[in-house]
């Protein structure tokens, strides 16, 4: 991968649909040859983002720029920019092949290369044996998949992927995940792909951006955005989460602080952001928690509360603890079937704690 | 780009200039015409006058007026009756089964309702199939007076006019959630119960649809009256036609075509509503 | 509603089926039977005979009336679906203003009483001078057919992704080609339904026809009315089952075509 160079250069970008902004001032640059992925919940804009990219949707003001040269100018049918749609949108009256040649068709290419590229890409996305099939003859997984050979065919800098696996079941769409991965690494063009689905944008990015009503909210590592989430929002978003609200009770040095966390107190790193009586935002992934138990007669140091349920989850065991103040948390233990503690029964008395300074440390919102 | 801007003003407007020019300009001037006076010499006189619009409400108009709504509203219900459990009995039927069903439906219907009509009057005709079977299983002795009757008519209208009332309320059955049927029957509805809260309701835009279909039209199809009831005026069609082509009085012709056109306008907003009512886009040209 | 387990559910079902296919083909059969029947009033059999249809071959003015049947009904069903299939293609490609009166228009026009479009044609034509007899018809047959025609049309291409444009732009179709190569070949069927439909709806009507036709051009539905009113005609007989036979072709023959581009059907979702 041609790291750090720039392929995409997107700024201000503002769109509105009926006097409602659906992008507000969006600046984002995409880099030559990585898989980015526009994450965000329903109606954040990202679907709006790819439209305007692929040339179907005007915009109201800002500029995009493709390898320096001003992409808005451009017609959709003569970007350089290829989509694979969500209702895949193959023609329903040409065969797979005749499909996959429609774009080089268009640009005229000669019959013999038509022929040869088809054929390979075919053969890439094993779908050599269907090639005369009609699409409704086909499964989704392999529809997805003409879908996908039909955009990759014309060579596009960028190929735009909107939510491309939310019509597959579950199993399928693990499959695929891995697949597009090893499809964009061969290829080495420029993914450009919208989920909602958080686990998805986290397994298969180089880079996720997080989308909230219309703007980027955080744009990093899948393993930055799901362990320094830079909002609450992105942390609820992205993964299960706990948040509990704080004030800062005292300083005890640069780092460290003395808290009021949810009825208890305890110590936090917070990197001396904050003075007494600030209040903010004290983020747990239910992973990172440890419970802890009575131990003669005394229980550690923690959020004290008791088990009210807990859930089995094949490779973990998840426990729900209402705290004193009535605050719910959740956390989530690996089995481990030597430690004769961790069988917590309902009722139980326990104390929530976590390894120092894995706790993220958010600005207080409404 | 300006091929494609050249391609979309082309097609709306020759669209739109085709229904301005020959729908909405000559039902304006019918409009307009009503509300003139009839004149023997020149067709109309241009002085304003709702004496036409009165003369509906004349006894022997009005009688006119009120039979033929009469006629027309029992041949809807009669389509109405077969047409349902006919649709129902079309959707029970495997789905392999159902086009051929429909196609022998709509068959006759491909040939001229003109012969359809003569058809029937052989049958319902003093020697006719329905008299010599009646009177050969020795119900009747005589042979009935069906020919020449308003029975006669209604049949004519019903046999013309069913399909239009199939084919929308077959398309609201097989639309039909069958699992709201379901749910209905795990809440404790007996069938009939089913049918008057669940089906009825959901099918309703269907019924109505196809009774806009029968009614409307049935008031107007004056060659029906003209073979089967006999050279009388039956039917507000009939009515408009000898007004238009043999009195040549349009101003009242055109008098009872405005309301005919109002009540058109009248049913299909109650079409519109009740399509909107449960949800679906009615009046947006759906099969 | 389907319960097979009940037993004889299915009874009133075929009785209700029967009896609607009964009335609506009794009559028709009865007429077939007399046109090769020799007895003119046809209330019982005399014996096989061709003389009906003799009489027809050689009634001059029937055979005129119906040869301006056709060709009404040819040019007023292949203007219809020009001017028809355009509308639906832009119905299903744009958003544009009055998108929704224009829709609502069609749909009126489709619900008009015949009598009340006839009367306001005849206003119309009366008013700017077209004389009433061919242009005359032409004009009134392709404006009852028109909505037709967009419905079928229209309704076949609502069934297909729209997102296919949108496909076909991305991968560099033109404008033209786009209708050339996607609207054109997905919408074939309909296209051809449309066509016979309103080849259909001109030769079958009588009411737009009898009031702004003239008497120098009579039309086959016009000819028949006169010969029915009269009395019992065995001609007509002989004309009705020629004309079942054809429409029966032609209903196959669509049928056929249909098929043959069908297999391009919208996907299922």
């Amino acid at each position: 991968m041609n790291a750090a160079s720039p392929l995409i250069q997107i700024s201000g970008l503002t769109k509105s649909y009926q006097g409602k902004q659906v992008i507000r001032d969006l600046d984002l640059t995409i880099l030559d040859g990585e898989f980015l992925t526009l994450l965000g919940p329903s109606g954040c804009g990202k679907t709006t983002v790819l439209r305007i990219l692929a040339g179907f949707e005007g915009v109201d003001c800002g500029t995009i720029s493709l390898d320096g040269h001003e992409l808005l100018a451009q017609p959709a049918e003569r970007r350089p920019v290829n989509t694979v749609f969500q209702s895949y949108a193959l023609f329903p009256h040409m065969s797979v092949w005749d499909n996959i040649a429609f774009g080089l068709r268009m640009k005229k290419v000669p019959v013999a290369e038509i022929k040869a590229r088809v054929d390979a890409l075919l053969e890439t996305v094993q779908l050599s044996h269907l090639a005369q099939r009609m699409p409704n003859q086909l499964s989704g997984g392999q529809q997805q998949r003409v879908a996908i050979a039909r955009a990759v065919v014309n060579k596009p800098r960028l190929l735009l992927l909107d939510e491309p696996l939310s019509a597959l079941d579950y199993k399928l769409r693990k499959q695929m995940q891995v697949e597009l991965k090893k499809i964009q690494r061969q290829l080495g063009i420029t993914f450009v792909f919208v989920t909602h689905d958080q686990e998805e944008a986290l397994s298969m990015s180089d880079r996720v951006a997080v989308m909230q009503e219309g703007r980027i909210v955080q744009l990093g590592t899948p393993r930055s955005i799901y362990e320094e989430p830079a909002t609450l929002f992105v942390a609820r978003f992205v993964g299960e989460s706990n948040v509990f609200d704080a004030t800062l009770v005292s300083r005890i040095d640069e780092r460290h602080a003395r808290v009021a966390l949810e009825g208890d107190e305890c110590t936090i790193d917070d990197g001396g952001r904050f003075s007494p009586g600030d209040r903010f935002h004290v983020m747990l992934r239910p992973e990172d928690l440890r419970i802890g138990e009575m131990t003669n007669g005394q229980l550690p140091e923690g959020l004290r509360g008791t088990v009210v349920e807990r859930n089995y989850k094949g490779a973990t065991l998840e426990s729900i603890i209402r705290l004193a103040n009535g605050t719910e948390v959740i956390a989530s233990e690996f089995f481990d079937e030597d430690d004769p503690s961790f069988d917590h029964s309902l009722g139980q008395q326990v104390a929530v704690t976590w390894v120092p300074s894995w706790e993220v440390v958010l600005p207080y919102e409404q | 780009m300006s091929n494609d801007r050249l391609f979309r003003q082309l097609s709306i407007g020759l669209i739109s200039g085709w229904l301005i020019v020959f729908v909405l300009l000559p039902n304006l001037m019918v409009l307009l015409v009503s509300v003139l006076t009839h004149d023997p010499e020149r067709l109309v006189q241009f002085t304003f006058s709702l004496d036409s619009y009165r003369r509906l409400f004349d006894p022997l108009y009005a009688r006119v007026v009120w039979d033929s709504l009469l006629l027309a509203a029992t041949a809807t219900l009669l389509c109405l009756l077969m047409a349902y459990p006919f649709a129902r009995a079309i959707v029970a039927l495997p789905r392999s089964w159902r086009p051929v069903a429909l196609f022998l439906l709509i068959l006759p219907f491909w040939t001229n309702s003109l012969i359809r009509t003569y058809a029937l009057k052989n049958v319902l005709g003093a020697k006719g199939l329905v008299n010599q079977g009646l009177m050969a299983v020795g119900i009747i002795d005589e042979p009935l007076q069906l020919l020449f009757t308003e029975v006669a008519v209604v049949l004519g209208l019903v046999y013309i006019l069913l399909p239009f009332m199939v084919f929308p309320i077959y398309a609201s059955i097989d639309k039909l959630d069958l699992r709201l049927l379901e749910a209905a029957k795990d809440l404790g509805a007996n069938a009939l119960q089913r049918f008057i809260r669940v089906e009825l309701p959901l099918t309703k835009p269907g019924i109505i649809a196809g009774s806009l279909l029968v009614f409307l039209p049935a008031m107007g199809m004056f060659y029906v009256s003209d073979l089967l009831g006999g050279a009388k005026h039956i039917l507000v069609g009939n009515l408009i036609q000898t007004q238009f082509l043999k009195v040549r009085d349009w101003p009242f012709g055109a008098a009872a075509s405005v309301t005919l056109t109002v009540l058109m306008g009248l049913m299909l907003l109650a079409y519109w509503r009740a399509s909107r009512a449960i949800g679906r886009k009615g009046g947006e040209l759906d099969d | 509603m389907i319960n097979n387990k009940q037993p004889l559910m299915w009874l009133p079902r075929v009785l209700v089926m029967l009896g609607v296919f009964l009335f609506l083909y009794v009559p028709l059969l009865l007429l077939i039977v007399n046109s090769f029947n020799a007895n003119r009033y046809g209330f019982q059999w005399d014996g096989f005979s061709w003389q009906w249809y003799l009489k027809l071959f050689n009634n001059e003015g029937l055979k005129v009336a119906a040869g301006h049947s056709l060709v009404v009904a040819m040019l007023a069903s292949t203007v219809s679906v020009l001017i028809g299939s355009l509308t639906a293609v832009a119905l299903f490609r744009y958003q544009f203003r009055g998108k929704q009166v224009l829709q609502s228009g069609l749909f009126v026009v489709m619900m008009t009483p015949d009598i009340v479009m006839a009367i306001a044609l005849l206003a119309l034509f009366a008013t700017i001078g077209i004389k009433l007899g061919f242009i005359s018809l032409l004009l009134a047959h392709i404006t009852f057919c028109l909505p037709f025609v967009v419905a079928s049309v229209y309704a076949r291409l609502r069934g297909f992704d729209h997102n296919i444009i949108d496909a076909a732009r991305d991968l560099g179709a033109t404008d033209a080609v786009i209708f050339r190569r996607i609207l054109v070949p997905l919408a074939m069927p309909a296209i051809i339904g449309g066509w016979l439909l309103a080849f259909t709806l001109s030769l079958d009507d009588v009411i737009v026809s009898s009031f702004v036709t003239g008497p120098g051009y009579e039309i086959l539905p016009l000819r028949i009315q006169s010969m029915v009113r009269v009395g019992v005609s065995p001609e007509v007989n002989a004309l009705a089952t020629l004309l079942l036979a054809g429409s029966l072709l032609l209903v196959t023959l669509s049928q056929w075509l249909t098929w043959r581009a069908g297999r391009a059907r919208p996907q299922s979702v």
